[in-house]
């Protein structure tokens, strides 16, 4: 199914089941433990060996010599994987680095053997006899030092590195109110729960991967290029994934190093990252130097606005794209946006929930914050000031496909109690604590990818999709399930749904906040397929049969889905493929965050005392699921902002917090109480589901609503992330604090 | 995890002679700490002693009005305790302030006094670390130190004690029992159990190999209001960047601990003199001969404002 003209009236808008909050179909099999996980496969892949991937003790350089003799005469070491007995290795599209390092050292913990052996107790305990002799080379490994030499990176995901439009440096010169501000953002670790880990067998020439991965048709592609094999002989699963957030787009070292470690121990291997493994060896968010100029006049409207990005990566790597919303955020005729992409040797910078956005809110949210008060204007106007419906840097031939960013600011506002915020930083005080409330903009693209499914109804009117779309946690299993069930107008109850299998068609997958749109349209295609061929089954008009109640009806008439099916069942399989809506619409989603902060007025401890926003992203399918999703996302914008960082040793280049007792995330206790409320809206170019992505809008500028907190509670603007105690206290004179 | 064998000791006796009869042997209680280390073989004992079943769970009171907390209480029971609650608040809110529900459920009174830095070069073993590999080089020196100490560190290490517990011990100032593998008993002020690092940071406290800690005994409660605050990067289970235990008097008197800022609990009696001048002049006494670093200089500045803090709330400034 072609998606190139806006959505008409179609089954989905019944709304019997697509719309209602449901529990997650899976829920029962996860609390239970009766969802296994990758590592957990024993009942697929019994007898498997054991895996521990070592990894380079340098940041940059080349593998001198290695000795595995001690290593391979340790107790119950079944082999040992090297680059000098991997055979040839291709690489694949989506990582930079290669999975598997040597002679050549790319990055530190970069994988540079597995070892092998019947425990896993064995296989740790042999790891450590390893003799790698390294001759280490001068690596780059500071972004501020090496920002001078950032260059302009290709297109990507994001689109073009640079945009403008209009003559920004003049409009610029001549605004009566300029912000001009810098900002910084740290590396960030994905930190999901479940580590990365996969057992993989050999039967022959074909190899199966039990693994963890948000992207099931790039993780088979990028193996069958990296093992140089057809991607015919490669299945992979991957039903249940314990959260990604970016972290597992790609194929990486556990899948590759399990296939080789199989290969060459002729049976199957599990390998899983340790907790400290993960944050060097495996991908990040880079850290990001932004810069923001604004030109506003004196009531705060928007003439001219700049915002510039230096991220860093390995070589051939890509850029953080922080710009992307000030693209279509907000007015101003006058505008240009940058991105400059350092040469690092640090791991592999790349996606991380919500790339661009997510670190790009937190800086022009707070420049935005800064033009309200230089301004005097309320933070809210002024964000409805500078609403524009259309592309501005198109103009306006290019409008939204729908933006309801107002509605959520008014909305928000009213259900937070922004009336109540004192304007003046640092006037709210209770007891030792200083209050303070601040709000920000949320934004985020929304992307769409095509999409396939396949769906089938047996004798007995139940009903089963199957497509290699991924639950990462967000629920797609329940919104893939009750679009089907909506469709065919039987009970949620009465579809089973299949995923994460290389063996069904290939799905958008899990990543960008286009998942959920995206494999549900694909399961709408595959849906109106089928309910042609019943309706051809049954002598009908396709276009005139309704489906209720397990039924297919024409006028007075009906057939049961079952009979109609038959013994042997009845499939349809299709896919969703999007045309160019999305270049004739700007397709975003929208939301404003509200921020109520404490901060201890001698310690400047900061704690979160409330968090709300409202949120505007098409047909929201489950609004259970959506929530939790926006409430998760909203957490990592706080952490964001208080505590997440790696902290780089440049010396070495490694990121040396690297397990989860020094890389901090939030803790229930860091925010008691979260409020969520969608604005009402459909959007019909964005698909048939009239949905958007929902996974990563409200990460984005919830940190920076956070940051504007603290400003209204101490009067301390602090521009580098995380906003931690110590940079507080030393901004701490004509500030509120003591 | 490097090879090791187990065995269980039934009696406080048998746990010593084991100990007293295997090279590399290590006491295992609660094993929060020790296992973590293993597994990533910072930690290579040949032999685990097991203690868990020797008794030592009980709070029982002493002839001179105190307290004697056996080694293998709980974190979470000791917590709860009524008299600990009534008498050593300030012991109580430590323990609560550190690490999570389910760890203060399995770790012991005896085993967090022994737990080890968090300095996180300490924690790979590709990096120097004199703390773990005596004359290999201190990483954390030039490198990313921003929660280690600033005061009672050395040329050879900046680790911090990570403890919340043993900061309200050392203020209450406990006494540690031990047994050594010959069975001799002996006491340890609290002051004299944790060493500084000097030139030998591997060697953290006063035991002797094989000597097991069977208790740790409180003096006569003082009274007061005793106070813990920990302040932290996070709301809840993350180690400090500075805690400060107190006990206060009415009379404007106070005894100071401290926790996060040095290689040990720290405790300074000119600080404690310093009281009635307030928050600042104790900070100032506790903190003389301070070395931070640039990335952990603010901890000085945290440290007084911490006082200030607790002197603000409980109205005495």
């Amino acid at each position: 199914m072609k998606f190139d003209t806006p959505a008409t009236a179609n089954p989905i808008d019944r709304g019997r089941v697509v719309g209602i909050a449901h529990d997650r179909i899976e829920g029962a099999a996860k609390v239970t433990g009766t969802a296994p996980y990758a590592y957990e496969r024993h009942d697929a892949a019994p007898n498997a060996a054991y895996g521990w991937i070592v990894g380079s003790a340098i940041g940059k350089g080349r593998i001198a010599a290695m000795d595995l003799r001690a290593a391979e005469a340790a107790p119950g070491v079944l082999g040992i994987v090297t680059h000098q007995n991997a055979g040839p290795l291709g690489k694949g599209d989506m990582n930079t680095a290669h999975l598997l390092g040597g002679p050549a050292i790319e990055h530190y913990d970069q994988a540079v053997a597995l070892v092998i052996a019947d425990t896993l107790e064995n296989a740790r305990d042999a790891a450590r006899l390893l003799r790698i002799d390294y001759a280490p080379e001068q690596g780059r490994f500071d972004l501020a030092a090496e920002r001078d030499k950032a260059a302009v990176p290709r297109a990507g995901f994001g689109g073009s590195a640079d945009t403008s439009a209009g003559d920004f440096d003049s409009a610029f010169a001549q605004a009566a109110v300029k912000i001009d501000q810098s900002y910084t953002t740290p590396d960030q670790s994905h930190a999901m729960m479940e580590p990365h880990a996969t057992i993989a067998a050999w039967n022959g020439d074909r190899l199966t991967l039990w693994t963890s991965n948000q992207m099931v048709a790039w993780g088979v592609s990028d193996m069958a290029k990296t093992l140089k094999i057809p991607k015919e002989k490669i299945r992979l699963v991957t039903p249940y994934v314990g959260g990604g957030f970016g972290g597992k787009l790609f194929l990486r070292a556990d899948a590759l190093l399990a296939a080789l470690g199989a290969r060459a121990v002729g049976r199957p291997v599990k390998v899983a990252l340790a907790r400290p493994q993960i944050p060097n060896n495996t991908t990040h968010r880079s850290a990001t130097i932004q810069r923001i100029r604004i030109g506003a006049d004196k009531d705060g409207v928007i003439d001219a606005i700049a915002h510039e990005v230096w991220s860093g990566d390995l070589p051939g790597g890509s850029p953080e794209t922080a710009a992307q919303q000030t693209r279509l955020l907000y007015r101003g005729d006058h505008r240009r946006t940058a991105h400059r992409l350092a040469t690092l040797d640090l791991p592999e910078a790349n996606a991380m929930r919500a790339p661009g956005e997510a670190v790009g809110m937190l800086a022009l949210e707070v420049a935005m914050d800064e033009l309200a008060e230089a301004c005097g204007v309320d933070p809210v106007e002024l964000r409805i000031r500078n609403d524009v419906q259309y592309d501005p840097e198109a103009g306006p031939q290019r409008p939204f496909s729908s933006r309801k960013f107002v509605e959520c600011l008014r909305q928000g506002a009213a259900r937070f109690g922004w009336d109540k915020r004192q304007p003046e930083p640092g006037r709210r005080r209770e007891g030792r604590w200083l209050l303070g409330m601040g709000m920000a903009a949320a934004f985020r693209n929304n992307l769409v990818v095509a999409s396939g499914a396949r769906v089938g109804v047996d004798a007995k009117g139940h009903v089963t999709v199957e497509t290699d779309m991924t639950d990462i946690g967000t629920g797609s299993y329940t919104i893939i399930g009750q679009t089907a069930a909506e469709m065919l107008g039987v009970p949620l109850e009465a579809v089973t749904v299949r995923l994460g299998d290389s063996r069904f068609p290939v799905s958008s997958g899990s990543g960008g906040q286009f998942g959920g749109n995206s494999s549900t349209a694909g399961v709408y295609a595959a849906c109106v397929a089928l309910r042609a061929k019943l309706a051809e089954k049954a002598g009908f008009p396709a276009d005139e049969v309704t489906f209720d109640d397990g039924l297919l009806r024409m006028g007075n008439q009906s057939q049961a889905l079952g009979a109609l099916a038959g013994p042997d069942g009845l499939w349809a399989e299709d896919k969703i493929e999007f045309g160019d809506l999305t270049k004739r619409y700007a397709q975003a989603t929208f939301g404003a965050h509200f921020c109520e902060v404490a901060v201890d007025m001698d310690t400047a401890e900061v704690r979160i005392r409330r968090m709300g926003g409202a949120f505007a992203a098409g047909r929201i399918l489950n609004p259970k699921s959506a929530r939790s999703q926006v409430i998760g996302a909203m957490t990592m914008g706080a952490g964001a902002a208080l505590m997440e960082e790696l902290h780089v040793d440049t010396r070495f280049g490694f990121f040396v917090n690297h397990d989860m007792a020094e890389y901090l995330v939030p803790v229930h206790a860091d925010i008691p109480d979260q409020d969520v409320l969608f604005v009402e809206e459909l959007d019909d170019k964005s698909s048939p589901m009239k949905a958007k992505g929902v996974g990563e809008l409200g990460i984005c500028g919830a940190g920076a609503a956070v940051a504007n907190a603290i400003y209204n509670a101490t009067g301390i603007r602090l521009r580098d992330y995380p906003l931690t105690i110590d940079k507080l206290i030393a901004q701490a004179e004509g500030s509120a604090l003591a | 995890m490097k090879p090791f064998t187990y065995s269980r000791a039934a009696s406080v006796e048998e746990a010593a002679q084991a100990a007293a009869s295997t090279q590399g042997a290590r006491f295992i209680a609660g094993g929060t700490n020790l296992l973590d280390l293993m597994k990533l073989q910072i930690e290579t004992p040949t032999h685990l002693i097991d203690v868990n079943h020797i008794g030592l769970d009980r709070i029982e009171g002493t002839q001179e009005g105190g307290l004697r907390i056996g080694a293998l209480v709980r974190n979470s029971d000791l917590a709860a305790d009524k008299r600990v609650r009534r008498d050593y608040a300030v012991l109580s809110r430590a323990l609560l302030a550190g690490a999570s529900g389910q760890l203060r459920n399995k770790a012991t009174t005896a085993g967090n006094l022994l737990q080890r830095t968090r300095c996180p070069y300490f924690y790979d073993t590709r990096m120097p670390c004199n703390k773990r590999k005596p004359g290999s080089g201190c990483s954390a020196m030039k490198g990313i130190n921003r929660g280690l100490a600033i005061i009672g560190t050395s040329e050879a290490c900046i680790a911090q004690h990570p403890s919340d517990m043993a900061v309200a011990m050392r203020l209450l100032d406990a006494q540690v029992e031990t047994m050594a593998a010959d069975g001799a008993r002996r006491s340890i002020p609290i002051a004299d159990f944790h060493k500084l690092p000097g030139d030998t940071p591997h060697v953290e406290h006063a035991l002797k190999p094989g000597e097991l800690i069977t208790a740790v005994t409180l003096p006569r409660p003082v009274g007061g209001t005793h106070v813990y605050r920990k302040v932290r990067d996070r709301s809840s289970y993350a180690f400090a960047l500075v805690s400060v235990a107190a006990i206060l008097g009415k009379d404007g008197g106070g005894r100071f601990a401290f926790g996060g800022i040095a290689p040990r609990p720290w405790r300074v009696e000119a600080a404690d003199a310093a009281a009635p001048a307030g928050p600042s002049a104790v900070a100032e006494a506790a903190l003389a001969g301070a070395r931070p670093t640039a990335q952990n200089a603010f901890k000085q500045g945290l440290t007084a404002r911490t006082l200030a803090s607790i002197f603000r709330q409980e109205a005495r400034a």
